[in-house]
């Protein structure tokens, strides 16, 4: 049933689709309302998960360590599952409160816009430019870019990308920009995914593979032929993105976290991770 | 090559999983684009003033442009747009729905122009309204000449639905990707069975229209 | 929609459209090759005497026909390199889509050349034609006028379907948008110009498609 009805929303839609493209020009005064409509519509996140009863989470299901799907269980796992489960938690009163949803550099924050999802919790950079577009909460993660290479390459640090070097990337990444701008003679090739990224890497169609150091040792403990090198590069600190300017979701995200590092359980989970404590 | 660990079960339940996305995207979408896309053929068939050249120039428009961009464009800039949500399930089947019945509706002009035109004369001079002789005399001899055609279509649809990776649908392909995420091994041999399961139930499909076909000319 | 389209990532990214423009053309110009060749030795093997080539023909026109385009472009540049052959995303694009093309374009060729009545070719024969000279003055001229259209529009469809490339980190115009978007996030601009771009090269190929089939229908 639910397909359905899903099926004559798309009717509409294309029907709908049709007459607004075909008459292009009248549109120019419902695009102006539909934004500023939204806008106060933004702020009522919080309000709408607590009306649900359900926080919807936009993760990987691509990167070992933060977000990886096991075909097995069906189960999504990682760090950032964990944090986004606590922070359900800290909302809803229970972890299993909580959807996930697949997401990847290039399509989260349009689905965090049309409110597919809550929050992005997806090992995404706090940086100028995005604040323009998403709220972040504090940091919840320090990563740094860095290199991942077959073990014996000659590639040992970010000096050795010289022209003629094949990086590997993911689109939408800020890595893929980063790499761009410090090492501009090498030829970066963008792949939709981390899987994609990672499977271009090992069937040899580059030579090294940059992203955040986090992920690329996600990747090292899956393939023991593959070795980080060249240390960090640049500051990556995560942050959870919520819909812009929505400042009672932002606190809500953000005293979740101070409660997590308050209490312990953010060392807690930090460790079953990393295997570590917290830098 | 690893085609045991490829194969385990939990990694075949998983390609099921995704194979029924797969199967849903399909069903909605060529349920959607033929009811469409017979709509355009038949408003294009009788002529209209300014409609049927709109929708003249909106076929050729969307003929002429990739699917993949189609699909990127409902998925990323259609809620730029117009203010709507759609899922990523949602926005693979609206790309599908526009891309394929403008194709279709090309099908289905093509099998009622083949009907001569003094059959509809007859028709009508019998007594038969505009609509009526669509419905009883053009409509049913043309369908049975566009089956194998729109067959053919609805498998380019159906193996097009592979596409929705781009935007994370977690289809067949995609639960595929996951698969050989996993493990280098995996790839080989994870590709060499998601394209025999596309390519059982197209093969299928085709027997199924062929057989189809032959009833009905008879 | 003034602030939706914004002409000047047009202006600024000229040169990345330009140079995706070019690799979309070249792929397709390499992959058309591919295709017409592999097409015509296909057509004629499904029409071949000798059964085992009959055979080949139909298993290879039936499995490409019935998978996913994508597919096999991965198991070019993703399947391959296990068993020791690397491509770059060029050749694993250009393969994957010259072979995918080829076995629609075999078909229409043997609908063309079965579609010429057996009576022409018994005659032709009779009247002292060697097996050549039948298909070369009898069978392919009035084959191809059939053909033509259908293998124009798989022409079309090839060129539409080379953004497959944009996946594989092809740089083709797909791939660039993807780039141009992640730098300025204009969505709907971004990707309405590369939409642009694109019919700059299906429309002229539709238009002549168009043309052939008039001319043709008239020629008969």
């Amino acid at each position: 049933m639910k397909s359905w009805k899903k099926a004559m929303s798309v009717l509409v839609i294309s029907s709908m689709a049709t007459f607004a493209l075909v008459g292009c020009g009248s549109s120019d005064s419902g695009t102006k309302d539909g934004g500023s409509g939204s806008k106060t519509e933004a702020a009522g996140t919080l309000d709408a998960i607590k009306k649900r009863d359900k926080l919807i989470a936009g993760v990987r299901y691509d990167a070992n360590l933060f977000g990886l799907k096991n075909p097995g269980t069906g189960n999504v796992e990682g760090f950032d599952i964990d944090i986004a489960k606590a922070v359900a938690k800290d909302i809803l009163g229970d972890e299993s409160k909580i959807e996930l949803k697949e997401v990847t550099s290039k399509t989260r924050i349009p689905m965090l816009d049309k409110g597919d999802i809550d929050m992005i919790v997806a090992t995404m950079t706090i940086n100028e430019e995005r604040k323009k577009q998403v709220n972040f909460s504090d940091v919840y993660f320090k990563a740094g870019q860095s290199l991942l290479v077959k073990k014996g390459s000659a590639i040992k640090s970010i000096d050795d990308l010289k022209k003629g070097t094949k990086v590997v990337a993911v689109k939408g990444s800020t890595s893929a920009k980063n790499i761009k701008e410090k090492a501009p003679e090498t030829e970066v090739l963008e792949f939709e995914n981390y899987a994609e990224a990672f499977t271009a890497l090992k069937s040899g169609k580059g030579d090294t593979l940059t992203t955040d150091n986090a992920i690329l040792m996600g990747m090292a403990a899956q393939d023991a032929d593959y070795v980080l090198t060249g240390g960090e590069f640049t500051d990556e600190p995560y942050g959870i993105a919520v819909k812009k300017d929505d400042k009672a979701m932002t606190d809500a995200v953000n005293a979740a976290l101070k409660k997590l590092k308050d209490n312990g359980e953010y060392n807690k989970i930090y460790k079953k991770w990393f295997k570590e404590d917290p830098k | 090559m690893d085609f045991v660990g490829a194969y385990s079960p939990e990694n075949l339940g998983f390609l099921m999983e995704g194979l029924m996305i797969t199967l849903r995207v399909a069903v909605i979408s060529i349920v959607f684009s033929f009811a469409i896309g017979l709509i355009i053929a038949v408003l294009r068939y009788a002529r209209i003033p300014v409609l049927s050249q709109l929708l003249f120039l909106w076929v050729e428009l969307i003929r002429n442009l990739p699917l993949l961009l189609i699909m990127f464009f409902t998925f990323f800039a259609l809620p730029e747009i117009i203010r709507i949500d759609l899922s990523a399930e949602e926005a693979v089947i609206l790309a599908l729905v526009l891309f394929e019945s403008a194709l279709i509706s090309e099908i289905i002009r093509g099998g009622l122009a083949s009907i001569p035109k003094g059959q509809l004369e007859a028709a009508r001079s019998s007594g038969l309204g505009y609509v009526q002789t669509l419905r009883f005399v053009v409509v049913p001899q043309a369908l049975r000449r566009m089956i194998p055609p729109l067959v053919s279509q609805f498998i380019s649809l159906l193996k097009d639905t592979s596409l929705g990776i781009i935007v994370a649908l977690d289809d067949l392909m995609h639960n595929g990707q996951i698969i050989y995420n996993h493990d280098f091994g995996y790839v080989f041999p994870t590709l060499i069975l998601v394209a025999t399961i596309y390519f059982v139930i197209n093969y299928s499909l085709s027997l199924l229209a062929g057989r189809l076909e032959k009833k009905l000319s008879v | 929609m003034s602030d939706l389209l914004d002409i000047s990532i047009l202006i600024d990214y000229q040169d990345v459209y330009w140079k995706g423009f070019f690799i979309t053309l070249k792929a397709s110009v390499f992959a058309l090759i591919l295709s017409f060749i592999l097409g015509v030795i296909i057509a004629v093997f499904r029409i071949s005497t000798v059964k085992s080539l009959r055979w080949f023909g139909t298993a290879y026109v039936e499995y490409i026909r019935n998978i996913p385009l994508l597919i096999l472009v991965f198991v070019f540049y993703n399947g391959l390199p296990s068993i020791g052959v690397n491509l770059d995303s060029f050749m694993a694009g250009g393969l994957g889509l010259g072979i995918y093309t080829s076995a629609f374009i075999a078909e229409a060729i043997r609908a063309g050349i079965q579609s010429v009545p057996k009576g022409h070719v018994e005659a032709a024969r009779s009247s002292g034609l060697t097996y050549l000279q039948t298909m070369r003055f009898v069978v392919l001229p009035q084959a191809i006028k059939i053909v033509l259209p259908p293998l124009g529009n798989q022409f079309i469809n090839l060129v539409k379907n080379s953004s497959i490339f944009g996946v594989i980190a092809g740089g083709d115009l797909m791939y660039q948008a993807d780039i141009i978007n992640s730098e300025t996030f204009q969505t709907v601009s971004v990707y309405l110009f590369v939409a642009l771009f694109y019919l700059l090269l299906t429309i002229p190929l539709s238009l002549f498609v168009n043309y052939l089939e008039r001319r043709l229908a008239r020629a008969y």
